[in-house]
């Protein structure tokens, strides 16, 4: 029953994000690459982590899509432009990319051949929230800490970003003003 | 898992939706009745005994009226919206025990450590090791189904309550989890049945007052209930996001807001006032045992269980009628200032609050105790802080005139006014 269970996860997962390439309207992109995530979670659910389950529905489905639509909704950017590529090289450059992504990813299956990957000692205790929790304070304490910074410097980014439109503005404005 | 267990499964599930269903029904005619009174009037009471088949008579005249899907609208996610914002409120159900009845027909498992041994409860459907995580991951998805159903009606006012919507519910939701932390990081542990086991002695509104707080505060704006209604402000957006919403498609929103708000009360229920548990119930199943054997001490024990569950949950729905009643719609700055201003700090202190104090004071008891005072004094100096600014006074009242005490107003006002009265105020004129 698991596999039968998976064909049909994996697929909806695999329908979901061509579909959502495909989809001329914004918003409906989001919500194929929310059934995406979706199936996703259920594939984490068949791995017997009701964990990761949940994260991947808080984390993906309930924090960040809720933002992605939030933006496009706020813009009213859901419609296509028609206007072609300012960036000529883009297309090209993404095509080569995404050849040689599928080209590592096929060369290490054929390589590994369905070996459990480094880093396996999550595998014992892969549902359990309280030893996920203790691996990642103690064997994994670094990567953690290091993640967190990273998205620390990306908030701090925003932030400068934002500041520095602010303040030429005032300067802008202020000799007019007096 | 065989497939008698399947059966069990699709059974709860069928028994649940249909009561929760039933439950948003009278819900309705319950807050009606109790709005009436709060307001002085009589309220719905005249289909059957006492209003009792109002709610009956409303899904019949929802079910038979003409259903519209306006021409403009993005019609999959028009029709798909009340399902995305109805089904998150039910699966919510899954992980709350309201109620302990053992398969096995004996009621000692009920109050045993369920971390030693399987309760095998009947009145909860999944007992799984992260039922709090669940939980914030359903309502997280609640979302969706009020943001799409604002963009995809192709309205302004639509639109207006969708964005809203997206904002408030995502500012509440950080204060609302770290409400819900403090009660994880008292009891440590995700799952539901192990919180209700764990307040056998002392509730989890002692060692969590401020979490609990925090916890109604935030989950009312996050079931967007008034005072926090913005989505919906009938002054400002028609209606919100369900203004271009008619027939069983507006009754699927309107099921949506009660069933959650049922389901957050009984989170809260589960969370701070003890789940199903009720002091001296392990001694009325020891009596009825010794009366009347193990299979009656069991339902009997299950009957009460569920019984204590509903008289707290009611209660709740009580206090949220009386809440509506009460208190006038926020002005949405001052909801953003709630939530990132005071819930989430108040929240972030009290996760400090309780790691230090568990740790410091070894005897849960006493740490209870101590976080309880701390609570409070906590709460009087934010209420202290907070205090609203008082609004601007400027009206001259005819006794002050009489009396001579007050000075004709400023020049410069005088101007503005007079400016005011002299220019075209068609528009304004033409509302009255």
């Amino acid at each position: 029953m698991d596999v039968i269970l998976f064909a049909i996860t994996a697929a909806v997962a695999l329908i979901g994000a061509i579909a959502m390439l495909v989809a001329r309207n914004a918003v409906h992109s989001a919500l194929f690459l929310l059934l995406n995530f979706a199936a996703i979670a259920v594939l984490f659910l068949l791995l017997q982590s009701p964990f990761l389950f949940a994260i991947q529905l808080t984390v993906y489905a309930g924090a960040i899509m809720v933002l992605f639509l939030f933006v496009v909704m706020l813009l009213g950017a859901e419609r296509v432009e028609d206007t072609p590529d300012r960036i000529a090289w883009q297309r090209p450059l993404a095509l080569g990319l995404g050849a040689a992504l599928v080209a590592v990813a096929v060369v290490s299956v054929l390589r590994g051949a369905w070996e459990v990957p480094p880093g396996g000692e999550a595998a014992a205790t892969f549902g359990d929230p309280a030893q996920l929790g203790a691996l990642l304070f103690t064997n994994y304490l670094l990567p953690f800490q290091v993640t967190g910074i990273i998205l620390l410097v990306a908030v701090v980014g925003v932030a400068v970003l934002n500041q520095r439109g602010r303040t030429t503005s005032t300067v802008k404005r202020a000799p007019s003003g007096d | 898992m065989n497939w008698l267990n399947i059966l069990i499964l699709v059974v709860q599930a069928f028994i649940i939706t249909l009561a929760v269903t039933t439950a948003f029904a009278y819900l309705t005619l319950f807050e009606r009745r109790l709005l009436a009174r709060f307001q002085n009037r009589v309220g719905p009471n005249r289909a059957g005994p006492g209003g009792f088949l109002q709610p009956v008579a409303d899904a019949v005249k929802l079910f038979f009226k003409e259903d519209i899907v306006p021409a403009a609208a993005d019609k999959p996610v028009y029709l798909l919206a009340p399902a995305l914002a109805v089904i998150p409120a039910i699966i919510i159900w899954a992980v709350i025990p309201f109620g302990c009845l053992n398969v096995n027909w004996d009621y000692r498992a009920c109050f045993a450590d369920p971390r030693t041994s399987e309760v095998r409860n009947i009145l909860q459907i999944a007992e799984i090791n992260v039922g709090v995580l669940y939980l914030f991951a359903v309502t997280g998805i609640g979302v969706y189904g009020i943001t799409l159903a604002g963009w995809a009606s192709n309205n302004k006012y639509s639109m207006l309550g969708g964005i809203r919507s997206s904002a408030q519910l995502i500012s509440y939701e950080l204060a609302l989890s770290c409400a819900v932390l403090g009660v994880v990081m008292t009891y440590s542990t995700l799952s539901t049945a192990e919180i209700v086991y764990l307040q056998g002695g002392l509730w989890g509104i002692v060692p969590q007052f401020l979490g609990f707080v925090l916890f109604m505060v935030a989950s009312t704006a996050e079931v967007v209930r008034a005072p926090f209604d913005l989505v919906e402000a009938e002054q400002e957006l028609v209606g919100g996001y369900n203004t271009e919403y008619g027939s069983m498609k507006f009754a699927l929103f309107f099921m949506t807001e009660y069933i959650k708000l049922i389901a957050i009360s009984a989170i809260a229920v589960t969370f701070f006032f003890g789940g199903w548990r009720f002091p001296g119930l392990q001694t009325l199943g020891q009596g009825i045992e010794a009366l009347a054997g193990p299979v009656v001490a069991s339902l009997v024990v299950g009957l009460v269980s569920l019984g204590a569950f509903l008289l707290k949950l009611v209660a709740f729905l009580f206090v949220s009628v009386w809440i509506r009643a009460s208190w006038p719609r926020l002005r949405y700055d001052r909801l953003m200032t709630l939530g990132w201003k005071w819930l989430l700090p108040l929240g972030l202190l009290n996760l400090v609050y309780t790691a230090v104090t568990f740790v410091i004071v070894p005897d849960q008891r006493l740490a209870s105790f101590i976080l309880l005072a701390l609570s409070l004094i906590t709460l009087a100096v934010a209420i202290g802080f907070s205090s609203v600014p008082r609004p601007v006074d400027n009206v001259t009242y005819v006794k002050d005139l009489r009396q001579g005490s007050v000075a004709p107003p400023p020049p410069a006002e005088a101007g503005e006014s007079q400016a005011a009265s002299t220019s075209p105020r068609q528009p304004a004129s033409s509302r009255g």
